[in-house]
């Protein structure tokens, strides 16, 4: 099938895109994931904003994932003005995240990804044959947003969380009257790794460089250091300066490169096969009963560790809602001061990192912030060039359908990185 | 011809998060989906259908040429154009560029900013094009879309709040924060629709549902001046996520004519 691949609108992806495969005398010329993000300029905005204000404006980012951008946010600002959040803040921080994880990654397992493993254009069209299947996963993902309601007033775009804590606690009775579906949400989890790891997955086979938080007593999501599975752990403050973006003009994106000028991943894969020892009692049991050998290379296979993510996110939320007391202040009595502050956290889609400037009336002076859509769009082309053989030898319509699922593999967040991946139809001549 | 109405769902510059509500409808998903053609949404699925479509749903505001363009070819294609979110109907937060120099933003986000193709404001969907029907919120309230969208099907009026979020403070039997604890508070001129969640949860609203229709900012800008707990919180309240609102931008100039009076 020695054309060019077109995907002029890529479909069931966070944001609107296209895909570019350029064919010319039987081999491939030119790869482009091509995003045209509307700039919207986050950080330029922030300049000169209250501290306070910073975690309402990231979230608006990504309705997806607000909460991870809520997070990464406050906890460089805390960085920056040396605040320690107290255990109870925590807890119920790595709780909300835990929602944020369950509706994100169900989401993506059934209704993005899951139709190109199962033979369907949309969960939609999935629900005409198995009602039941899209019926669980809708369930599902409401627990998660039922999650977010609680903690933080609504599921997109939050309300309570604040530098240095929350503003109000939540009642613990309403995030127990949500253990019962998390049961049955955990069950459920546990049933869908057994039915993913028999899908058809695409093969491929890519030595990357994963990278993840890593932290020694659980699946790092909220905090941690950042482990690279080439330079081992790089201090969150370096990692912005080793790991440089590089703004490329067919994309309003930044690019995101190692220090030899490689690409590298994050997300899931990345997750697991850098932690997959530190998972919870289900998940790891999940993980064993699921015969899935680590280290897991094929980005198609993204969607079964997000699976056993899922998993272990539901048992992680039913414990941390065990341990919740709601006593003392709900969040630190700040004390204004200059300084610089950077953290990162583990959105669904993988390291989130921000970084941001106070001055002595904690009004930010300068704000940077990596989303994991940016980071992996290098990452992208590069698995795409590798898959290009394959796609030369499928017919036409195999071959698109093959690479823009790759793409889906990634969840790309187009509207964080950037939201518009448009096709550029090939011309013969250049 | 198909019996239900072709519905489209499109996105310009946004987060995503409005049209996700639609996904969000756990629930009622499914049977909305037997009431409705969904024959564009390219957030939930590959197929596409044709138009010419009975509605348009548009998410996100103007930001690019490119953008100006294709709400004009959006508005041919839809016999009822409905704009959901503070993006579609004022802009939203990054019209926050309207009160600044969009070139410098750039460089100080982009290494290259001339690789980059941008307005120099955001820009509401009705500022280029006749919307039938605004629905405020960032993000919109998801059972209100669902009520925007039966009422299509019913082909009757939408039951949308007219009243302030102060209203539904007193139905949550929420002590008001601006009263008691002198916390700034922009619920007296801000649409209902959220639930009034912030002063649930101890803090200000901070207008994300956009202003009331009936909004008042010369007599408002007092009350609000009086909580400020610091120069300059007033305006800076006021320029969150609808800060290009026309009711909210006349505040903030208020306070901004005033403050230079004094000065």
């Amino acid at each position: 099938m020695p054309e060019t691949i077109h995907v002029p609108a890529l479909a069931r992806v966070e944001g609107e895109g296209a895909l570019y495969i350029g064919v010319k005398d039987g081999s491939v010329k030119e790869i482009r994931v091509d995003i045209y993000e509307p700039p919207r300029f986050f950080e330029g905005f922030l300049r000169g904003r209250f501290l306070q204000d910073v975690p309402d404006i990231t979230a608006r980012i990504c309705g997806i994932c607000p909460v991870a951008y809520q997070m990464s946010s406050v906890r460089a600002l805390e960085a920056a003005l040396n605040v320690q959040v107290t255990p109870r803040v925590r807890l119920l921080r790595n709780l909300f995240y835990c929602g944020e994880w369950i509706e994100s990654h169900v989401l993506h397992i059934f209704m993005l990804q899951g139709p190109d493993l199962t033979g369907h254009e949309s969960a939609l069209s999935l629900a005409q044959v198995a009602p039941d299947v899209v019926k669980d996963a809708l369930r599902m993902k409401k627990i998660g947003n039922q999650i977010l309601r609680v903690i933080g007033g609504r599921s997109v775009h939050p309300v309570n969380a604040c530098v240095g804590g929350w503003y109000r606690w939540p009642e613990a009775a309403e995030l127990r009257a949500l253990l019962p579906e998390l049961e049955w949400g955990l069950e459920r989890a546990c049933a869908a790794v057994g039915w993913a790891k028999d899908l058809p997955f695409p093969q491929l086979d890519i030595d990357y460089e994963f990278m993840a938080m890593h932290r020694k007593d659980e699946y790092a999501i909220l905090d941690g250091d950042i482990l690279s599975s080439l330079n081992g752990v790089i201090d969150v403050e370096d990692f912005g300066q080793q790991y440089l973006e590089k703004h490329m003009r067919h994309s309003n994106a930044l690019h995101s490169y190692n220090l030899e000028g490689k690409p590298y991943l994050v997300g899931p894969l990345a997750r697991l096969n850098l932690n997959h020892e530190y998972l919870g009692e289900r998940a790891a049991l999940a993980l064993k009963q699921s015969g899935i050998r680590l280290p897991l290379r094929n980005p198609y296979k993204s969607l079964l560790a997000r699976a056993i993510e899922t998993v272990e996110v539901f048992e992680r939320a039913i414990h941390l809602i065990g341990r919740y007391v709601p006593k003392g202040p709900s969040a630190e009595q700040l004390v204004l001061r200059p300084g610089h502050g950077a953290a990162a956290t583990e959105a669904p889609r993988g390291l989130l990192y921000h970084r941001y400037n106070l001055d002595a009336d904690g009004l930010v002076e300068q704000a940077k912030i990596v989303p994991p859509t940016a980071q992996n769009l290098a990452r992208m082309e590069a698995d795409l060039w590798q898959l290009a053989p394959q796609l030369l030898a499928l017919p036409h319509d195999e071959a698109t359908l093959t690479a823009e699922h790759l793409l889906r593999a990634y969840d790309p967040c187009i509207s964080c990185a950037t939201h518009f991946v448009k096709l550029k139809v090939y011309d013969a001549e250049g | 011809m198909s019996p239900k109405p072709k519905v489209a769902v499109y996105k310009f510059s946004s987060c995503d998060g409005c049209q996700l509500q639609l996904l969000n409808l756990e629930d009622e998903l499914i049977e909305l989906a037997g009431a409705i053609d969904i024959a564009f949404f390219l957030e939930a699925r590959r197929q596409v259908e044709p138009g010419p479509y009975a509605v348009g749903i548009v998410e996100g505001s103007v930001t690019t040429p490119e953008e100006a363009e294709r709400i004009q070819y959006i508005r041919r294609d839809c016999k009822f154009l409905l704009t959901i979110g503070t993006c579609a109907t004022a802009g939203g937060v990054q019209a926050l560029r309207n009160f600044a120099d969009v070139q410098e933003y750039a460089r100080a986000v982009y290494p290259h900013p001339e690789y980059l193709n941008t307005l120099a404001t955001s820009t509401a969907i009705s500022a280029h094009v006749k919307v039938d029907l605004e629905l405020w919120g960032c993000p919109v309230n998801k059972y209100q879309l669902l009520e925007v969208i039966c009422a299509l099907l019913q082909q009757r009026r939408p039951a949308l709040p007219q009243y302030s979020v102060c209203l539904e403070c007193k139905r949550r039997s929420t002590t008001c924060v601006a009263v008691a604890q002198g916390i700034p508070c922009l619920g007296p001129i801000t649409r209902a629709g959220c639930g009034a969640i912030c002063p649930a949860y101890g803090r200000g609203c901070y207008g994300c549902f956009g202003p009331l229709p009936t909004a008042d900012p010369f007599a408002f800008v007092p009350v609000l001046r009086s909580h400020e707990r610091f120069p300059g919180e007033g305006i800076r309240l006021l320029r969150t996520i609808s800060g290009a609102a026309p009711a909210f931008e006349k505040a903030a100039k208020l306070i901004a004519f005033e403050e230079t009076r004094h000065a």
